[in-house]
């Protein structure tokens, strides 16, 4: 292993990492002016141009903040929820490809933190750790109302995990492989699963939607019914984790949809660029709309947050096990008919 | 001394203590999640051994799944010292006896099963890779591996059937 590699691998990472705090940042800016914009408001607009601000401003005040704790008998776990809600929505950004490769100084970079085999597995594997944060948290903050919370949150992840898993399935017998860098080949010029699979994809979006906490599935932190739930007891930086890993696990959520079953960073006559532009511009340009792919899931998130109401909880659970789980067993056995009968 | 050698007693360390930990530490939740530690410790080692694929399903399954579930229940439950059932020493010694039992029938597979692995050791082939896992799985472990999937299809129906037969039951 020589040194240049070493360099460029923690290049990769820091940028990756750098990367997704700022889309987180600017996520809850833009959740507001989303917002704003359906409601027929203007949304923030004092600190700096359209409010753009806004985000380090809120940072700044989170961190300004007083440090309230709970009178709870397990303060190392109260401490620790944030903690690992933060850094699973972060560990998942590792085997994502940004795009292709780049020449620099005549070495081939790819724009990619590593490459590993399982690296569906490992996403999948990284999401389902992420229920402990939320748990713990929620467990560790002794109230009652934290408690419901963090037990919701914990059965619908588990729920919603199982038909995420079988949707992934369906897509893995098409592809043959678990590499998310050998997905986004396949996928070269509009060779997308998602007209291959869209019953999957739909089943697929909708587990991340739960997977996320995000509305209509927010029923950890059902305001009418559980004051804020799991996070009811946090205030300062800790609360700021909490909201900012649901900001990063869109942002990373996003990123996966936009891999699995939109072609990642391939658009139309991207091999025309590569033989005639250069691979450097061609790749460039992969990146922005690979980024152009995960802006509209992450619009599409506010979107139908601000349009659909929140389920209720028996709504949320039969959704889950009666419909989403028969739905993707039927998908498989479909797309294993028609790999059998196409082949 | 290796860096890999390294590696493996400080996981090694890491698995004994929250081990030990799990049985002795008197709150049911602390248990719990030191258990959650070992099982990540034991898919440490499982990547020692390069092999990611069973690490990574361990803690999808174990981490995330079972593990979760089992939180969740001791969360509901609200277990304390009080209200622990305290078990009969016929029990304890069943309990040692299937422990012995059990670790027979794992070292005797650990034997056997060496000699099978021995001949995909001198071919070479990449044991990370999820396709001669695959290949492995469905050709030379055909029987037992579909004997085992009969099996979970089983417990799945017959845990189905339990909570079915309470409710009806509480009507």
């Amino acid at each position: 292993m020589d040194s240049a590699f070493i360099i460029e691998k923690s290049v990769v990472i820091v940028t990756v990492f750098a990367i997704t705090m700022i889309m987180a940042m600017y996520s809850t800016w833009a959740e507001r002016k989303v917002a704003a914009f359906l409601q027929d408001r203007v949304g923030p607009n004092r600190a700096g141009w359209g409010g753009l601000l806004q985000p380090l401003a809120d940072g700044m005040k989170l961190f300004a903040k007083e440090e309230f704790e709970p009178n709870t008998p397990n303060k190392f776990l109260f401490f620790v929820g944030p903690a690992i809600a933060m850094s699973t929505a972060l560990m998942t950004s590792a085997v994502i490809p940004w795009g292709d490769q780049l020449e620099i100084f005549g070495r081939t970079v790819e724009l990619q933190a590593t490459d590993v085999d399982v690296a569906l597995l490992y996403i999948f594997g990284v999401v389902s750790v992420g229920v402990y944060g939320i748990m713990i948290g929620g467990w560790a903050s002794n109230n009652k109302f934290s408690l419901m919370g963090a037990v919701r949150a914990a059965s619908q992840m588990v729920s919603y995990e199982v038909a995420m898993g079988l949707s992934m399935i369906a897509l893995l017998m098409m592809t043959g492989t678990l590499s998310l860098k050998e997905i986004s080949e396949q996928q070269a010029g509009m060779n997308w699963n998602v007209f291959y699979q869209p019953v999957g994809f739909l089943i697929f979006l909708i587990c991340a939607f739960a997977e996320t906490n995000r509305t209509p599935f927010d029923l950890a932190e059902c305001e009418s019914e559980l004051i804020g739930g799991y996070h009811t007891e946090y205030s300062s930086m800790k609360m700021g984790f909490y909201l900012f890993a649901e900001y990063a696990n869109m942002f990373i959520s996003s990123a996966i949809l936009a891999i699995l079953y939109f072609g990642g960073y391939n658009y139309p006559g991207m091999q025309w660029m590569i033989d005639n532009v250069g691979v450097n511009t061609a790749n460039l340009l992969g990146i922005g709309v690979l980024f152009i792919k995960i802006c509209f899931f992450i619009f599409f998130y506010m979107w139908v947050r601000w349009t659909i109401p929140r389920f209720r909880y028996d709504q949320l659970m039969n959704l889950g096990w009666k419909i989403l789980i028969p739905l993707s067993i039927v998908n498989i056995v479909i797309t294993g008919i028609c790999i059998l009968a196409f082949k | 001394m290796s860096p890999i050698l390294i590696t493996f007693y400080f996981l090694a360390a890491i698995t004994l203590a929250t081990a030990f930990l799990t049985i002795y530490s008197k709150n049911p939740i602390h248990s719990a999640i030191y258990l959650v530690l070992c099982f990540f410790s034991i898919a440490g080692h499982y990547l020692l051994f390069n092999a990611q694929f069973l690490a990574i399903v361990h803690i999808i399954v174990y981490s995330g799944a079972i593990m979760v579930l089992f939180l969740f229940t001791i969360m509901l439950m609200n277990l304390n010292k009080e209200n622990e059932v305290h078990k009969p020493r016929i029990t304890r010694l069943g309990a040692i006896v299937v422990f012995i039992l059990m670790s027979i029938v794992l070292v005797t597979i650990f034997i056997n099963s060496k000699t099978i692995m021995g001949e995909y050791d001198t071919s070479g082939e990449d044991f990370q890779s999820i396709k001669t896992l695959g290949k492995i799985l469905l050709n030379e472990y055909m029987v037992p591996f579909e004997f085992a999937s009969i099996l979970l299809l089983a417990a799945m129906i017959g845990v189905v059937l339990l909570s079915k037969k309470e409710k009806t039951e509480k009507k």
